[in-house]
């Protein structure tokens, strides 16, 4: 993925494979929500395919979220003026079909289709905890239970592999924890999940594999130790030693907190 | 002066709050004494002569009775009496006030005041001095001055300045106590009841011989309207209208039917008929722009092209097409159609700019269909609209035998042919608020909210956003053009010149814009109210005629100020307890920074 001169992703393969939490971290403007807009359409990628299922998914972002992949965002993009039920009803927008007409004429088609949506939007409503809260605004919800919904919604349309951008930014301990829980409880529905953190000991517990980008490439990908114990990762996030600095640990120290604060 | 009987005992609990004490220091009783005989002075001065001539608007010479805004004086002193009966809980009255405020009384005594004094001022303005004042006036003012410093008077917390305690005075109470559970059938009277009065407001509102009778008419209305507000009885009666819905949609359209039966004048009739199509042209508009959230400056075009077609195809011997005549529906269909086919060939290329690019081409395209309609006429282009000259002699629609143009008995009524076209109108408006209410409430007015949202996040999730664009432009077209096919009969003609982007008169994209903001965006009484004011207003206010536009400015931009929502709120903002600014919240806005619960004002 280039902008203008500039080459945001180079060559990334990368495969989620079903059933599997995988997670992708790297500093910050490594790529990696760019790489997540590659895949699900919002970017047209300069270079190269998105596949899934062995199908190959044009870059229109409406055709990705049909053949199966879901995502949130970084900064939560719910649609505020709408209750929380109805936020989730429209992640089941691909797995409907009532157009115009049936809308129009209401016939049992349409009422028995609207009556399954809501079935089904209330039980990941109820998936998530936010069943009691179905008639509030979404801009009335607190911070962490947007989070939720968004991944709710994101749910409703049945995909087979969710994207999450950075589910706990933001978040303290005991709500990371309860994201934790909700990511588990997700892959063990049979859904992939590809999930971007800064939170490391979050990455590290969740995930099967880790990925880490740097400079918009692919450094290393493995399981959690393989990636903990490669140099490399060390050096990118903290930077190479430098040969009598006196100013090393400082350095060291600061770099630390800059990398996992976000 | 009818100085009746002092009212009942007061109650021995004075004041349900704190005692505070009021702007004008009076005691308790006084102040409530104050408004209520102020109140019964005022409506009994009504009663009598204000001036010696007739020359005024409306007569109002005659000891008696009240004539013209004397009327007006009447029902807010009327109005005054009742809340302050209310206040001091008077059996059966109670309900007035239910959480036992100040701003209703206050409200309905300032209303009071501002007809009575503007009817004064009038009087003394138009004729030439105070001389032109009977005795009667001097009562009158002095009289709806008397509620006012009562209202005042009120014990009120005081806020930090006076001009906090003023706001204080007229503020809706943040908690309004629950109402008893009322039968269902005294639920439905009510509604019937409320659909009767609101059908005697607007015909009488329509009546109005004179712009000073109007002026006072949208005084008493907008106060007394206020007053209900912030009494919490609107409220009420809001919940009373979710649990019958499908009643009040009965009773609201048999209110409507029966407005004709309630002209004497089929002039006031053409009145009704034109803000029918007016209003179903802004529910059209409302669907782009309300739901979909997309800004159309050049709707107008779509009710043109309806109003083409069917003039085209209507038999008149100056259409292109003179020999054709379709019968009415085929007409409507085809009006429907070909705006839709404009709808779509416009939407294709322009919906996918977003935000202020769409708007800036949709102006355009709206200025080149007039363009083309006037050029059209075998000169500078091909021969279809006759150029400026347009198409006359529009001959009137006859359905199943019954001629639109001839009037009609019915039962001692008599039905002219603007009331004829007027009750076709509302069938017509009747299937678009069907048409509105169900597209929005499935699954494609749900995508056009995510995409009015947050269009990058409805992609997202899935919803095409070019071709749920392209639906709704071409669903608000085609509405639009169905209500060009009625309109072009009820004026007999269709020139170029009515289909602009702003003009002094509606229908223009800017009134139809101004209609739907200011009405309400989103909901469907608010395009409805809108449209009924933005027509009534010019039509009324003759003397306003060539200022028109700039007095609409300055009142979109007080609107904008003080209720960005419009004058009718969105069931969304109402769900959403507390205000917190803007519908549209900006793209970039994160939810975060906004606490959940904010403290808000009205």
């Amino acid at each position: 993925m280039r902008f203008g001169g500039l080459t945001a992703v180079r060559s990334v393969d990368f495969t989620v494979n079903s059933g599997e939490i995988v997670g992708l971290i790297g500093p910050n403007g490594a790529g990696k929500t760019t790489f997540f807009n590659c895949l699900t359409g919002l970017y047209v990628p300069t270079e190269g395919t998105v596949s899934y299922q062995g199908t190959v998914l044009p870059p229109k972002p409406h055709l990705v979220t049909k053949a199966g992949i879901a995502r949130t965002f970084q900064n939560i993009r719910l649609f505020a003026n709408m209750t929380v039920l109805e936020n989730v009803l429209v992640g089941r927008h691909t797995r409907t079909r009532e157009g115009l007409w049936s809308a129009l004429l209401r016939g049992p088609g349409f009422k028995k289709a609207e009556k399954a949506s809501e079935a089904r939007a209330m039980e990941l409503l109820e998936f998530i905890g936010l069943a009691h809260k179905r008639d509030h605004l979404a801009r009335n919800l607190p911070y962490g239970e947007q989070r939720k919904l968004e991944i709710a919604r994101a749910l409703a349309s049945e995909p087979g592999l969710l994207l999450l951008d950075e589910p706990t930014a933001g978040m303290n301990p005991q709500e990371t924890r309860a994201t934790e829980e909700l990511v588990f409880a997700i892959r063990d529905m049979g859904i992939a999940v590809l999930v971007i953190e800064h939170d490391m000991r979050f990455i590290f517990n969740l995930c099967d594999r880790v990925a880490v980008l740097v400079q918009g490439e692919k450094l290393v990908e493995g399981t959690s130790e393989v990636v903990q114990a490669d140099d490399r990762v060390i050096a990118a996030y903290l930077g190479e030693p430098f040969e009598g600095d006196p100013a090393q640990n400082e350095a060291k120290a600061a770099g630390t907190t800059k990398g996992e604060a976000q | 002066m009818t100085e009746t009987k002092s009212p009942a005992t007061p109650p021995a609990d004075a004041t349900p709050t704190t005692a505070t004490r009021g702007l004008i220091g009076l005691p308790l009783p006084a102040a409530r004494a104050l408004l209520l005989l102020g109140g019964i002075a005022t409506a009994a001065s009504a009663f009598l002569a204000w001036t010696w001539t007739s020359d005024f608007p409306g007569d109002l010479t005659v000891y008696g009775y009240p004539g013209g805004l004397q009327w007006l004086t009447f029902v807010a002193g009327v109005l005054t009496a009742l809340f302050a009966l209310a206040s001091y809980g008077v059996r059966g009255l109670r309900w007035l006030l239910p959480a036992r405020n100040n701003a209703p009384l206050v409200l309905t005594a300032l209303g009071g005041f501002g007809v009575t004094w503007f009817t004064a001022i009038e009087i003394a303005a138009k004729l030439g001095g105070l001389a032109n004042w009977e005795p009667g006036t001097y009562i009158a003012v002095v009289a709806s001055l008397i509620p006012v410093i009562g209202a005042f008077a009120l014990p009120q917390e005081a806020g930090e300045s006076t001009k906090e305690t003023l706001k204080a005075y007229i503020a809706k109470p943040e908690a309004i106590p629950a109402p008893q559970p009322i039968a269902p059938w005294i639920q439905r009277l009510i509604i019937t009841i409320v659909a009767a009065l609101g059908l005697g407001v607007f015909a009488y509102g329509i009546d109005t011989q004179y712009g000073e009778i109007f002026i006072g008419f949208l005084i008493v209305l907008v106060f007394a309207v206020w007053a209900l507000h912030t009494a919490g009885l609107l409220d009420r009666f809001s919940a009373m209208v979710a649990d019958n819905r499908s009643f009040t949609l009965a009773m609201g359209f048999l209110a409507a039917i029966a407005f004709p039966l309630t002209q004497t004048d089929d002039h006031y009739a053409n009145i009704g008929v034109n803000i029918l199509i007016f209003g179903t042209v802004a529910l059209g508009l409302n669907i782009v722009v309300g739901l979909a959230g997309l800004l159309d400056l050049g709707y107008v075009a779509f009710l043109g092209v309806g109003a083409y077609t069917a003039a085209l195809v209507s038999g008149s011997e100056f259409s292109r097409f003179s020999g054709v005549q379709f019968p009415f529906w085929a007409a409507a269909l085809a009006g429907a159609a070909a705006s839709l086919i404009f709808g779509v060939l416009i939407g294709a290329p322009t919906l996918r700019l977003r935000g202020d690019y769409l708007a800036i081409v949709t102006l355009g395209f709206g200025e080149i269909f007039r363009l083309a309609v006037n050029n059209m006429d075998g000169v500078s282009g091909p021969d279809i609209t006759n150029g400026p000259n347009g198409i006359p002699s529009i001959p009137d629609l006859k359905l199943f035998g019954f001629n639109f143009g001839e009037a009609h008995d019915l039962g001692g009524f008599t039905i002219g042919r603007f009331a004829n076209y007027y009750l076709l109108m509302v069938l017509v408006m009747a299937l678009v608020v069907t048409v509105y209410r169900r597209a929005a409430d499935s699954r494609i007015g749900r995508s056009w909210i995510a995409i009015r949202e947050d269009e990058t996040a409805a992609t997202a999730m899935g919803i095409n956003g070019f071709r749920v664009k392209l639906i709704a432009f071409a669903l608000g077209a085609s509405l639009a053009g169905l209500a060009g096919t009625v309109s072009a009969h009820v004026t007999y003609n269709v020139v170029p010149n009515p289909y602009q982007f702003a003009g002094a008169a509606p229908p223009n994209s800017a009134f139809l814009l101004a209609a739907v903001v200011l009405g309400g965006m989103g909901t469907v009484s608010g395009p409805i109210l809108g449209a009924a004011l933005l027509y009534l207003l010019p039509e009324k206010l003759v003397f306003l005629q060539d200022k028109s536009l700039l007095a609409f400015g300055i009142a979109l931009i007080l609107l904008m100020r003080f209720r960005p929502e419009g004058i009718i709120a969105n069931r969304r903002r109402q769900l959403e307890f507390h205000e917190t600014g803007q519908l549209d919240v900006p793209e970039t806005t994160t939810l975060s920074d906004e606490p959940a619960v904010t403290k808000a004002g009205a």
